[in-house]
């Protein structure tokens, strides 16, 4: 019972093929609360697969999902983020003409279900935009809040996909790879930002840049070719030589 | 670097975008200009009176069409169905019923076409690209072909004999000249315009605009977004449904071209001319429209759509957000 209190996301034998592809094969996870957890494995072990699966954007083909002991495997996208599970993309998935304001007042304004008063000012909605400007601030975008998404420099892109996540409240948030594409040195900042959220958010993310994943996570799990391999410490993960093997394949270091 | 003492001592405060959202929404010069602008045919072009209650009438139609093309990113071919569908309302409620009475004739033409316009939404935000131009065409030439099957309703291409227009406020006649038709059709353009500007300028709008930019990121915020796409489908085919019953009324004639694929080509025309997602850009688009088609039927009444044509291609080719956008960066530029 214990685990199950603790626990804030299951996933529980999830199941997924692509043709006689096995994206996902018998995934068991469990999230507890103020998880820092990375997700890793080789190109093409099925990470964002998972993720993908966890949020709704596909259906498994059996299994099921459990946030905070609710069955969410039937629901879709939309009302799981309304429940707490929100995600980023590995791809700035953004809005290219609108401000980093707008964008995540949109994502506030939607939380709250005030989205669709067509009657009202944008302006109106006080709380909201406060709000708004309160993520991005944190996020350090403060500066970027009135120039439209798509003139704004990567790095920051990849801080507003966060924005956006947070603006929604999350309870789990899965972060994509939020790193992606970004320099090395500009990467740990970005990192620091995730440390920094606040505990009751739990977070599991994917990155392939290993002295990130020693660095902020607490566990790690290893996914490869759709199954868990392992899930364990950083310091037990880092000395498994099955990791070693699979996972830095031919090409390990030293 | 950012400490929590830090983060307490500065005063939070979002002034500066939340000035800055206001602005966004804030009446300008060009647009007190621009209604006073459209009063100038009562005054210097009387003989236009009728030309100009057709362009308003178009303008309201293109801008019901913006909401949905411009805003929420619906592309549609077939959105004479609901302009016709008001034009019918309007014309039956007066030619079958006895019923002239223009005011209510409007609300009850918006609130008809509104409600067909809701029962065809949901298919219509289940399909996306060509699939959506499909529906929204098929649709369309569906409505047409259906009023022309019922043409002892519709009096088919012969058109609806009998509608008698009453005076508006039981004081206002509908004069030869066309005083009170622009007049009327100016007015019910304008309060049309300023709920569209106030949808546009809300919450809803601003969600609006994101289905737009990124369908496929809404759900992962939360955004129940095929509702949104309901609910503007249906206020859209409201106005146009205002569009069409003010034709019939301001011209006591009904007939099947209200519902052509001809008008729905030629809305979306008008549109991509002055600029989509900026309302203005929809009334610009009706007034070159017009205008050009007016003074080049003049000339040869049969090659009027080559230049129509021409200047399509021009604007698409090099002002890719209309002319309307192309003005707008050229007054911004210098600042």
């Amino acid at each position: 019972m214990t685990s199950r209190d603790r626990s804030i996301l299951r996933t529980e034998a999830l199941c997924k093929n692509f043709g006689s592809l096995q994206v996902a094969r018998d995934v068991s996870i469990d999230l507890p609360r103020g998880a820092r957890h990375a997700l890793i494995g080789p190109n093409g072990a099925g990470k964002t697969t998972l993720i993908n699966l966890i949020t709704g954007q596909i259906k498994p083909d059996s299994g099921r999902i459990e946030l905070q002991g609710e069955d969410v495997t039937a629901i879709a996208t939309a009302g799981r983020a309304r429940r707490g599970l929100t995600r980023t993309f590995q791809i700035n998935t953004l809005f290219p003409s609108l401000t980093p304001i707008e964008a995540v007042t949109l994502a506030v304004c939607e939380r709250e279900g005030v989205a669709g008063q067509f009657w009202r000012s944008l302006a109106s909605h006080r709380e909201a935009i406060d709000e708004s400007y309160e993520i991005l601030r944190q996020l350090g975008l403060a500066d970027a809040a009135t120039r439209a998404t798509r003139t704004l420099p990567y790095g920051q892109q990849r801080l507003l996909e966060i924005a956006l996540a947070l603006a929604t409240r999350p309870k789990v948030l899965l972060l994509d790879e939020p790193a992606a594409g970004v320099p090395r040195d500009e990467s740990a900042m970005l990192f620091s930002v995730v440390e920094a959220l606040p505990e009751d958010i739990s977070v599991l993310f994917i990155e392939h840049d290993m002295s990130i994943v020693f660095r902020f996570a607490s566990r790690i799990i290893v996914l490869v070719s759709g199954s868990v391999l392992l899930e364990d410490t950083p310091d037990v993960v880092r000395s498994d030589p099955r990791v070693r093997e699979v996972y830095l394949g031919n090409a390990h270091h030293g | 670097m950012s400490e929590d003492t830090n983060v307490r001592q500065s005063p939070l405060s979002s002034n500066e975008p939340l000035a800055w959202l206001k602005r966004q929404s804030r009446w300008s010069a060009f647009e007190w200009a621009f209604w006073l602008a459209a009063l100038i045919p009562f005054f210097f072009f009387p003989t236009y009176l009728t030309l100009a209650s057709q362009i308003a009438i178009a303008a309201l139609f293109a801008i019901s069409v913006d909401l949905i093309l411009g805003y929420a990113g619906i592309v549609t071919l077939g959105h004479a169905m609901f302009f016709g569908i008001g034009a019918y309302v309007a014309g039956l409620l007066s030619a079958k019923l006895g019923w002239g009475e223009p005011i209510t004739g409007l609300l009850l033409a918006g609130a008809f076409a509104g409600l067909v316009g809701f029962i065809a939404s949901f298919p219509i935000v289940r399909v996306r690209h060509l699939a959506l131009i499909m529906v929204t065409l098929g649709l369309g030439l569906l409505t047409y072909e259906l009023a022309n099957a019922m043409s002892w309703l519709t009096g088919g291409t012969d058109g609806l004999f009998g509608i008698d227009t009453w005076d508006i406020f039981g004081y206002f006649r509908f004069d030869l000249w066309g005083y009170t038709a622009y007049s009327y059709a100016l007015a019910v353009l304008f309060l049309g315009f300023l709920l569209s500007r106030r949808v546009v300028n809300s919450s809803f709008g601003l969600a609006l605009r994101g289905i737009r930019e990124n369908t496929p990121r809404m759900p992962a915020i939360g955004s129940n977004y095929r509702w949104h796409l309901q609910k503007i489908y249906t206020l859209s085919a409201a106005i146009a449904g205002v569009a069409g019953a003010l034709l019939t009324q301001t011209t006591d004639t009904a007939a099947l071209e209200v519902l052509s694929f001809q008008r729905s080509a030629d809305v979306v025309v008008m549109l991509i001319l002055g600029g989509t997602g900026r309302l203005y850009g929809a009334i610009l688009g009706a007034v070159i429209f017009l205008l050009m088609r007016d003074q080049l039927a003049g000339i040869n009444p049969q090659y009027w759509y080559f230049w129509i044509g021409l200047l399509l291609m021009i604007v698409v080719l090099y002002m890719p957000k209309g002319i309307l956008g192309r003005l707008t960066d050229l007054v911004r530029r210098p600042e």
